[in-house]
């Protein structure tokens, strides 16, 4: 049990810098999700924990304990691979117990921590088998059961779950956030997967091209986000971005998109007389995006007229491919909804929702509280 | 395929079937066959040339017992050492950068006749240490020039000076000479067959046993040699037929000569110079008689390979 | 916590780590990796030295060869020649011998592969009776020793000797003693591997392609020439590069179903005669082996890629 500590950590390969500057401390029991697009370098980041890469710069400690130059044996922590990588030649109960035979634990304790890990996990009857011989499904518990034995101070998780189906993939989401919760110890878990970042983390870690973009809730991430990428990053379907130009003066204030124009909340006055006259960023998330025929709106909505051009049934909602003056935008909208494609409609927009990013430097602009 | 004739795949197969009847099966069974013979091939004589390989009846024309243990020499020290020598280099090579440069000059002698081979192992070996490579090497080393195809001496007199001999007969020095020159040349093909099965394990893998706390050599003891292993028999199996089959390399080296004779070499012999095809087809149904549980390995993988198709 | 924007310039910003311990590390993993370096390095040298020796001195004087190690040739580079050489190719009729190499390696190469991939096919694409059978009793005959073969075709190729003299190549027309014999016999020992090499290539390819094709109206010949032949150009490369050599490097047949007729016979039959009759004249020998190690060696260092691949397809080669 122990917090981990990136401290300013650098990863270069030759000329590629895959982790720049990380910060990041991560307290005991914590489930930590890093997650970004692929490349971004959140499984080096991972893999440096682990200790199965060199730290160019920096330092990493797991507890007090400063462990750059430890090798990867010693660092009490275990893994997951997104391939499980489970031992070909061995059974599943020789997979689990590899790890304790080698730190020479006595046999009636392997077979004692082994038969109860492979209980939790409901694996014990495969206990037996090589693992040629088993699901994708399965492969994952060994893998999680031959981290669980270990007992370790950490569990580093890599896209565990990108090999599963997309059921098992829900099933097995929900079933790690209650093995994490009876484990108590703590997971960093990698993923490109947004969703299962936001269901399964206590915290999560946005990376992009190997920067820390932002740390928080999940739940913080979707409504402040601090930045252009994470704002589109979290949330499915993404965010929409306008160009937009800051016009007019105190309660004249508005947003001009071009093909229209929505009026600027009360609230957001001070933050945005900056920038008046210049362009910023305008975002609205497709979910804050509404047909006042079905389902009106809050009370600050701002009217849009916009061309239906594709829309998508998902049954307990309608994905709705709106063109306003050749600016694409996605709603997200009731399915009682009787949009077709090809029709022209109106749209109100949620402006106490909406977000505003600096066009320079992509960094949000407003309060935090506002947002 | 609905409405394909039933003799068009025959069609297809004959003339393969047809060259191998005629090169392979039916030598087989007629060199079974003659084994039973006399040496024209006239009259049956029952077990008669087999005995003639057990009882070993003329030592210094045709020495059975020599080349058979020789034979035996071949297939274990040469399958021995080639395999443990391409799985360190394969391991080795997988390590550094330049390994494309190590595995080509590990691997041409693949690319070189016996015939080459023994010229250019005739010429290391020399015995004049102003020719000799080896020798010179030995000499400058502060030991003895050594007449290394003719020497039938063991290891242990060599080093030891002449002294006492107290090593099993076929491990003699030219013994050993000639089958560094085979390792010489197959060792790039264990090599490169066992670097890309090493290749095949997945790093995920390898990295978890690290994690799992396994150091480098119990990582390659428990995770690397067992996965690979199935690889390492297919290598085995095609270095055993090699050692058993060797022949050029001897011919052209010794010429059988000074003990070093091996069935293959003996069979030529009493084949094609002493004339005595009895015998010879005896000694090639002992070849084959070794070869037999290879191919029911060869056969029982391959029915394993097409199951896991 | 320290934050990081994408639009920072500070993406360059180096960390403040202590450098002598960067250092130390940097130089505690070269130390550890020195003997495996040095071991390497060591096997690569000794793999070398021979092929490296009989180069340098096959163009050294003979004087030289005789008084003087190879390894003293770097001190006088100049005095290196191309005269053994010569004496070779003209004297001991290595030029012939390289020239019915080629004769009797070409065919036969052509030969199994057309063979081979006639019969792969059937066995790969086609349903019949016995095809598993016939299949295994293939991959058997993979490991028969050739020696075992020579007394009985021997007999058979005596029976069937044609003593006319084949235009313009030479020797008999077919039997012991021509080339046309030693074509077949080599394209027969080939095929059990050429095959099996094959058959696993062809069958590794996509069914939908053949069931298209059938579908278009294709016939099987249509679909061998225009479908699996182009397809499968790596693993035919990889074959004929691994027949050529075999060819190229035998000895035994070419002894035996030559009958020791000197016009035909190829290098490897030339240069172990030489090697009996000049036992330690190494000027000529040298060169010889040279000479006839040039051509594989050309192969093996354009060819590379294909020669592991083949390896790699049908390590079972008997």
């Amino acid at each position: 049990m122990a917090t981990v500590t990136y401290d300013h950590v650098t990863k270069r390969f030759d000329t590629v810098v895959a982790v720049n500057d990380f910060n990041l401390e991560i307290p005991d029991k914590e489930f930590l999700v890093l997650v970004g697009p692929s490349g971004c370098g959140k499984s080096t980041a991972l893999r440096l924990l682990a200790g199965l890469e060199e730290i160019t710069e920096g330092d990493i400690y797991i507890g007090d304990r400063l462990v750059n130059h430890v090798p990867a044996k010693d660092r009490d922590i275990a893994m997951v691979f997104q391939s499980y990588a489970l031992y070909p030649h061995m059974s599943v109960y020789d997979n689990m117990a590899f790890g304790l035979t080698l730190r020479k634990v006595p046999k009636e304790e392997i077979d004692r921590r082994v038969r109860e890990a492979a209980q939790i996990l409901g694996i014990e009857d495969l206990l037996k088998r090589k693992p040629r011989q088993l699901s994708g499904g399965q492969r994952q518990r060994v893998a999680l059961g031959r981290a669980m034995v270990r007992d370790p101070a950490a569990f580093l998780l890599d896209e565990p779950l990108s090999n599963l189906d997309a059921k098992l993939r829900v099933q097995t989401r929900a079933e790690l956030s209650k093995l994490h919760q009876r484990l108590g110890t703590t997971f960093i878990y990698v993923t490109h997967d947004q969703v299962e970042a936001m269901t399964m983390a206590t915290r999560i870690a946005v990376m992009k091209d190997g920067l820390l973009q932002q740390v928080g809730a999940p739940q913080d991430l979707y409504d402040r986000p601090e930045n252009v990428f994470v704002a589109g990053f979290i949330g499915s379907p993404a965010m929409n971005f306008f160009q937009a130009r800051v016009k007019g003066q105190r309660e004249e204030m508005h947003l001009d998109i071009d093909s229209f124009q929505v009026p600027v909340p009360a609230s957001w006055l001070d933050d945005l007389l900056p920038y008046g006259g210049k362009e910023v960023i305008f975002g609205m998330r497709p979910e804050n995006i509404c047909d006042p025929e079905c389902q009106p709106c809050s009370t600050e909505a701002a009217p849009v007229t916009a061309m239906v051009d594709v829309t998508e049934v998902m049954g307990s909602e309608i994905f709705l491919h709106l063109v306003a003056d050749g600016k694409a935008f996605m709603a997200r909208v009731d399915p009682r909804c009787r949009a077709r494609p090809g029709q022209e409609i109106r749209v109100e927009f949620d402006m106490a929702r909406m977000h505003v990013f600096d066009p320079e430097t992509e960094e949000a602009i407003g309060s935090r509280e506002k947002r | 395929m609905v409405g394909r004739r039933w003799w068009t795949p025959w069609l297809w197969l004959a003339p393969a079937l047809a060259l191998l009847g005629v090169f392979l099966v039916y030598p087989v069974v007629d060199t079974v066959r003659r084994s039973f013979l006399d040496e024209r091939s006239k009259s049956f004589v029952g077990l008669d040339n087999y005995r003639f390989i057990i009882d070993n009846p003329q030592p210094l024309v045709s020495d059975t017992h020599s080349a058979l243990l020789n034979n035996i020499m071949w297939l274990t020290l040469f399958t021995g050492i080639t395999v443990a020598l391409g799985l360190i280099l394969a391991v080795l090579t997988g390590r550094v950068r330049y390994e494309a440069a190590a595995k080509s000059s590990i691997f041409i002698p693949m690319a070189i006749s016996f015939v080459a081979a023994a010229v250019i192992w005739r010429f290391m070996y020399e015995f004049n240490t102003d020719i000799g490579t080896v020798n010179a090497a030995v000499t400058s080393a502060g030991g003895e020039s050594t007449d290394w195809l003719r020497d039938t001496g063991s290891p242990q007199t060599w080093l030891t000076e002449r002294g006492p001999d107290t090593m099993p007969r076929p491990i003699q020095i030219n013994n050993l000479a000639l089958i560094f020159v085979g390792v010489w040349m197959w060792t790039g093909f264990a090599m490169v067959v066992l670097s890309a099965g090493l290749k095949g394990i997945s790093t995920e893998v390898l990295e978890a046993a690290r994690v799992d706390g396994a150091n480098e050599w119990q990582i390659f003891r428990r995770i690397i040699v067992p996965i690979l292993s199935p690889t390492i028999v297919v290598v085995a199996t095609t270095l055993v037929i090699q050692g058993l089959k060797k022949f050029d390399l001897v011919w052209v080296m010794t010429g059988g000569r000074a003990k070093t004779d091996v069935v293959a070499t003996l069979f030529y012999k009493e084949a094609f110079r002493v004339g005595d095809f009895g015998v010879g087809a005896a000694l090639a149904v002992v070849l084959l008689l070794w070869v037999l549980p290879i191919m029911v390995i060869s056969i029982r993988r391959f029915q394993f390979q097409e199951e896991t198709r | 916590m320290a934050r990081r924007h994408p639009s920072t310039p500070d993406g360059s910003t180096v960390a403040a780590a202590p450098p002598l311990t960067l250092a130390l590390g940097t130089a505690r993993r070269l130390a550890g990796r020195l003997p495996l370096h040095l071991s390497l390095m060591a096997l690569m040298v000794l793999w070398s030295i021979p092929t490296i020796a009989l180069l340098v001195s096959s163009f050294r004087d003979p004087m030289a060869i005789a008084s003087s190690g190879w390894w003293n040739a770097i001190r006088e580079p100049f005095d290196l020649t191309a005269n053994n050489y010569q004496t070779v190719l003209e004297k001991q009729g290595m030029a012939r011998a390289f020239f019915n190499s080629v004769i009797i390696t070409v065919p036969s190469t052509v030969l199994v592969i057309l063979v081979a991939a006639w019969a792969a096919y059937a066995f790969a694409w086609m349903k019949f009776p016995t095809r598993n059978l016939l299949f295994l009793l293939m991959v058997a005959l993979l490991v028969v020793p050739v020696q075992m073969t020579l007394i009985p075709v021997l007999r058979l190729y005596s029976d069937v000797t044609i003593n006319a003299e084949l235009p313009i190549l030479g020797g008999r027309i077919f039997g012991t003693g021509s080339y046309m014999g030693m074509w077949v016999a080599h394209t027969a020992y080939g095929l059990p591997f050429a095959i099996y090499l094959l058959r696993n290539f062809f069958g590794s390819l996509p069914r939908d392609l053949f069931e298209s094709a059938y579908l278009d109206g294709a016939s099987d010949l249509r679909v061998f020439f225009r479908i699996v032949l182009p397809l499968s150009m790596p693993a035919i490369s990889a074959l004929a590069i691994f027949q050529f050599l075999w060819v190229w490097n035998d000895l035994l047949v070419a002894l035996i179903f030559l009958g020791g007729e000197p016009d035909l016979a190829p290098m490897t039959v030339k240069v172990t005669n030489l090697v009996s009759s000049f036992g330690t004249n190494y000027q000529v020998l040298t060169a010889a082996a040279f000479i006839s190690m040039a051509l594989p060696l050309v192969i093996f260092f354009a060819l590379q890629r294909y020669f592991v691949q083949g390896i790699l397809a049908g390590s079972v080669k008997g």
